[in-house]
């Protein structure tokens, strides 16, 4: 799977769980000043992205998370 | 000679619960009033945990004062005198010492002469494990009427200036009786542990009450809904058969999460849920029968309803069961 595909999915799932809308998620947006995600929908986000991509996105790992494009890449990385 | 042969017996088929009774203090504490003591703020404290504001006991106001007030109701609301009672049990987490337990005192006080009386501690899962020890002592034939509490007196094991923490736990109690039926009224019980994850919940050194929120979080949101849905399983129901939805009031986001998981796999649209957390905090053991008391008395749920109930927390422990509504 792409980053590119990657960031589909997690734009689907960005969308659903934090009602945002998908043409604002991009690679560089910080998930809690500009998406202004809370710390619980990450946690939420996390669940799905593990079901969606096969990863394990531990909490103390879910910290370091901070844009669209860490996630995507911690995914890409460690699916 | 003959062997001396010991005798069992066993008690009615059907048991339900018979009526309702709460008890807080009068202590309203907003989040306006916490965020001048904490960095925090009105606008935060909604959105992470659905509390507007919480109720604290009195100053004077112990634990068993509160369980005698809600027992008292309860008794009462079931159309039944304290005598008609012969077994208490108060599921409980927050005592200010082992010694001495909640139950004995709380019986004798409400009127309950000489009753059964022990506590139960599964925290936040407390109260439908309390329900069904009641519910099986009286199918067993050991007790005939059984007044099941769930009691919290928070105030004391919170840290005030933790900000993550002081803005959930509230104090209260909660209770219902539970007596014979000629139809069931409580469904089986579906518990369980995870002694593995104990850390996530637990005292700090100097005794204050704290939990791994988003680890929390993470827990409940994806391992309590496959619970409930067992619960309505061994209770031959589905999930299209539930009428209200009480969870531990824990935070509501949690609470709105199980909906929704349960929503999508079955439970109907108008499934009253229980939203007590916003007015009362999380009281533990106690949050499930004040719920219960409050949605029954501004007439939110009615004589009939088939309500599921779902309990969760430090331990970590859980169960879930469904219920006849009184």
């Amino acid at each position: 799977m792409s980053n590119e595909e990657i960031l589909k999915e997690l734009r689907a799932i960005v969308e659903e769980v934090a009602g945002v809308s998908p043409e604002d998620i991009t690679e560089e947006k910080s998930f809690v000043d500009d998406l202004d995600v809370d710390s619980l929908s990450m946690v939420e986000i996390a669940v799905q992205a593990e079901d969606k991509f096969g990863v394990k996105i531990p909490d103390d790992q879910l910290a370091n998370l901070k844009t669209v494009g860490d996630a995507v890449s911690y995914i890409a990385t460690n699916k | 000679m003959t062997r001396p042969q010991l005798r069992q017996h066993t008690g009615p088929a059907a048991t339900r619960l018979l009526g309702f009774g709460s008890s807080q203090g009068n202590r309203v504490v907003t989040n306006d009033d916490l965020s001048r003591r904490v960095d925090t703020s009105d606008e935060w404290i909604r959105q992470r945990v659905g509390i507007i504001e919480r109720r604290l006991a009195d100053e004077d106001q112990s634990l068993v004062d509160m369980a005698v007030e809600a027992g008292a109701k309860a008794v009462a609301n079931s159309g039944l005198a304290p005598s008609d009672v012969d077994t208490v049990i108060v599921a409980t987490c927050t005592l200010p010492g082992f010694i001495p337990n909640a139950s004995a005192q709380t019986a004798d006080r409400i009127g309950v002469k000489a009753a059964a009386a022990f506590d139960l501690n599964a925290a936040c899962a407390g109260f439908p494990y309390a329900v069904n020890v009641a519910s099986e002592l009286v199918r067993g034939g050991s007790a005939r009427r059984v007044l099941v509490i769930g009691a919290e007196r928070f105030t004391e094991w919170i840290d005030w200036d933790d900000r993550a923490n002081c803005i959930i736990f509230a104090d209260g109690s909660g209770a219902a009786v539970l007596g014979p039926a000629d139809e069931p009224g409580v469904g089986p019980l579906a518990a369980g542990s995870a002694g593995d994850l104990v850390d996530m919940i637990g005292l700090t050194e100097r005794g204050h009450i704290y939990q791994e929120g988003r680890s929390v979080f993470r827990w409940a949101t994806t391992r309590v809904a496959p619970i409930a849905e067992r619960a309505v399983e061994l209770a031959g129901l589905r999930l299209s058969d539930i009428d209200v939805l009480v969870a531990h009031q824990a935070n509501l986001r949690i609470v709105e999460s199980l909906a929704k998981k349960l929503r999508a796999r079955g439970a109907r649209e108008d499934m009253v849920v229980a939203d007590d957390i916003v007015h009362s905090g999380n009281t533990s053991a106690a949050s499930i029968p004040i719920a219960l008391d409050h949605m029954k008395s501004a007439g939110r749920i009615n004589t009939g309803d088939v309500m599921l109930l779902v309990g969760f927390g430090a331990g970590l422990s859980y169960s879930a069961q469904v219920v006849i509504c009184p």
